[in-house]
């Protein structure tokens, strides 16, 4: 070997390890490819959005498009509609959330014990989590007509006649609520049984030796305990109630008069129906800064919870 | 084919045999009623080229896609198509969907810009976004250029007032069909509004149809009174454009009242005046009264599957909806009758808006020429003729398929309906003020009819209010 061999020998065994640092530098980069690649996908039509919601931009009127920068977001302060589509967008969202907490909870109490007939009735609870909310707000329509409707005909037998359920202005909301109960409790249900089969045996044990009344369990152990699963099951259904589309269009387009004109049938009849491409933007990006708001506050909160569980702990 | 039918089809084309002696015949070779359909379809086509003066098969081979609706028209239109394949040689296929979800998708498609689709179906109030959008072609180009119009495609033969009423300049407000209108897309089929009802129930209340508002509400509340256990009127309510356009417009015109006025070239809504709330007063106390209970969610299928139930007693809406239901497989097949209605006992006649299923262009097809054959053949005489007496393309937009005697005999079986049209179709057009904010403007009426429905305004106070809504937006579109 001459002393040119040695070099270059020498020159491939230091570069060795240096191809290998680069690639494992490179290796990070990699990985997080895909998920880079997905975050552009959103960011593409969030950055569209925003573009269009400063333009006066009807489809059927081209000739008068251009910038009006903030004038979509500046004329919702001085718009009743909209600020009743706040409103009602929120009430929505706080009667489903809340009603289905509660509900689901209750639900995930009863069946906490695992026994088969607990684990079946999970099972079939968990069945209209299977159908389509524009398909269960069909199969409403059809059970709350107030000429042939089981449920018409039901309130109908403890003397409530003429109830006309999401047809009129009065009943509209507590209807389509009804049908958001119905489909999503089980959903919550789910989450908050798996939440409490999961918890630790011991202060439970210890409470029932020191004859610890049942109240005191709950509401001191089990449910600052099960609050993480809450706040959790909680963010998911106020992240889609708040957005909710299906249900409310499919019973109601938004009605009676302008009931229930919540934010994403609002956006859609903006786009669809009307063309007003800068004004069904400009809601939508109403809707994406109130649902990150909350978002904000539910995930602090969480994260203090856990933090509070980890010192417990420590 | 067997030689005995070729013959058949080619003396029908050469006109050598009438239609009715070509299905008696047909019928003699043991033929089956959906052959023979095809057969007709095909000789109609055959003596579409032996007139045309062009060359059917110039675009031989080009593939054409259309977007269609769920409805009997585009079910006419495929039942026949392989006729046109014939003709022509060329290929087309179609995607089909809801009416709920039509427009959507129309919009979605044509707004992206996409090529995919070279004709649609549409109505003449979404070429008011459609048209000035460029999203579909001015046909005006095409009907005049007779190297590629067929000499026998016979513009003039379809009714001048849905000629006029698919084609507009732009301008808001300007008259539908004037000099400078762009021709947006061609009638197809189309449906006028009068009454439509049970004759069963009236026979046995010894009742007539009614003759005007007054006579309705009158009637339809006698109806929900007797022991019939149906309602007296059945009349769109969902919060929809298609609340407004049916009957709800009909009536509201026939008292004078507008949906617009022009003031120095602006256009002002007049929901308000006197006429309006005077109308709609008496549209809102009609439905309080005998409307349908949840009417705050009915739609055209509603409206129509009540009639055909024998759940409501008469509703004033499409003539086609009272004749689907009793040509249909439903419980009142067969007895449903049908009368021309002016709803001011003042008026000179009734004044039915239309709504007219069409067919358009789009302007983003990489095959126009041979689209415009396509669109040619679709509304041609003969396959209206076959759509209209083979089909249930009713109502036709030619006038020679309403003279047809096979036509008319296959529509008297229909009571009155014939008489219906008569009456009603001189004074039937569009009444709406064209405008591009056609959709928020109707939503917004519909809106607020079902909040005067449900007591929770005032109707004085809520046209008001509606006015004043409605101006702001023509303000903050840059229309006022």
């Amino acid at each position: 070997m001459t002393s040119a061999d040695h070099a270059t020998a020498g020159r491939a065994a230091a570069e060795r390890p240096l191809t290998r640092r680069r690639r494992r530098n490179l290796l990070p980069y990699l990985l997080s490819l895909p998920a880079l690649l997905v975050t552009v996908w959103i960011i593409i039509p969030f950055v569209t959005a925003i573009y269009y919601s400063l333009l006066r931009y009807r489809l059927s009127l081209p000739q008068l498009r251009g910038f009006v920068w903030f004038d979509n977001y500046l004329n919702f302060l001085t718009d009743g509609r909209f600020w009743y589509t706040v409103e009602v967008s929120l009430l929505y969202t706080v009667l489903t959330v809340v009603i289905e907490l509660v509900l689901g909870l209750g639900i995930a109490l009863l069946l906490q014990r695992p026994s088969r007939f607990n684990n079946l009735a999970a099972m079939l609870l968990l069945l209209p989590l299977m159908v389509a909310p524009a398909l269960a707000s069909l199969m409403w329509k059809l059970m709350t007509n107030p000429n042939f409707g089981i449920l018409s005909y039901l309130v109908g037998l403890v003397g409530v006649t003429n109830f006309r359920w999401a047809s009129d202005p009065s009943s509209a909301l507590f209807t389509v609520v009804l049908v958001d109960v119905w489909v999503y409790t089980p959903f919550i249900m789910v989450l908050l049984l798996a939440g409490l089969r999961s918890l630790p045996k011991q202060p439970f044990e210890a409470a029932a030796l020191d004859g610890v009344p049942r109240t005191f369990v709950f509401f001191r152990i089990t449910l600052p305990m099960l609050m993480p699963y809450i706040l959790t099951a909680s963010l998911f259904r106020m992240l889609e109630s708040i957005q909710q589309f299906d249900i409310v269009y499919a019973m109601t387009q938004g009605g009676p008069g302008n009931t229930l004109t919540v934010f994403q049938v609002e956006a859609y009849l903006q786009f669809f129906q009307f063309t007003n491409v800068g004004r069904s933007a400009a809601l939508l990006m109403v809707l994406w800064a109130i649902t990150f708001a909350l978002s904000n506050v539910f995930v602090k909160n969480w994260l203090r919870l856990r933090e509070r569980a980890h010192g417990a702990a420590a | 084919m067997y030689e005995k039918e070729r013959d058949l089809i080619a003396a029908l084309a050469r006109r050598q045999i009438g239609r009715r002696d070509f299905l008696r015949r047909s019928a003699k070779l043991g033929l089956s009623t959906a052959l023979m359909s095809g057969l007709m379809g095909q000789s109609l086509t055959h003596a579409l080229a032996a007139d045309s003066g062009i060359d059917w098969k110039k675009h031989q081979g080009t593939s054409l896609k259309l977007l269609l609706n769920k409805h009997p028209y585009a079910d006419a239109m495929i039942a026949d198509l392989d006729a046109f394949k014939q003709l022509t040689g060329m290929d087309v296929t179609y995607d089909v969907f809801p009416e709920d979800v039509y427009f959507d998708k129309v919009t979605a498609a044509l707004s992206s810009g996409s090529s995919e689709y070279d004709a649609l179906m549409t109505g003449a109030y979404q070429t008011w976004t459609y048209g000035p959008a460029g999203w579909i072609v001015d046909l005006k180009e095409y009907i005049n250029d007779s190297s590629k119009t067929a000499g026998d495609w016979d513009w003039d033969d379809v009714l001048p007032n849905l000629r006029a009423s698919t084609s507009w300049s732009g301008v808001p407000g300007e008259a539908l069909g004037g000099d400078n209108a762009k021709q947006w897309c061609l009638p197809w089929a189309f449906e006028l509004n009068s009454i439509s009802y049970n004759k069963r129930a009236f026979d046995e209340m010894k009742i007539d149809p009614p003759t005007n508002l007054d006579d309705l509400m009158d009637k339809a509340a006698q109806i929900t009174k007797s022991d019939k256990n149906m309602y007296g009127i059945g009349v769109r309510g969902s919060r929809s454009w298609a609340t407004i356009h049916p009957g709800f417009l009909s009536g509201y015109v026939n008292f004078g009242a507008q949906d617009f006025t022009v003031e120095d070239g602006v256009l002002k809504a007049a929901m308000n005046s006197d006429a309006a709330k005077a109308f709609t007063g008496q549209w809102v106390k009609m439905i309080q009264e005998s409307g349908p209970k949840n009417w705050s969610t009915y739609t055209w299928y509603q409206v129509g599957n009540d009639l055909g139930a024998g759940a409501s007693g008469m509703i004033f809406d499409a003539d086609i909806l009272g004749y689907f239901q009793n040509n249909g497989d439903t419980k009142e097949k067969g007895n449903i009758g049908f009368h021309a209605f002016a709803a001011n006992p003042d008026a000179k006649q009734p004044t039915p808006n239309v709504w007219i299923w069409s067919l358009a262009m789009s302007n983003f097809s990489g095959n126009k020429d041979a689209t415009w054959y396509f669109l040619q053949w679709a509304t041609s005489k003969q396959h209206d003729l076959f759509g209209a007496v083979k089909m249930d393309m009713v109502n036709p937009v030619r006038q020679s398929v309403w003279d047809d005697e096979d036509f008319k005999k296959r529509m008297e079986q229909n009571t009155g309906y014939l008489e219906q049209f008569t009456a009603s179709a001189p004074g039937s057009k569009i009444y709406f003020t064209p405008q591009p904010l056609f959709f928020d403007v109707t939503t917004a009426w519909a809106a607020m009819l079902q909040q005067m429905v449900a007591k929770e305004v005032p109707v004085d106070e809520g046209l008001d209010q509606l006015v004043a809504s409605i101006n702001d937006q023509m303000q903050q579109a840059g229309l006022q």
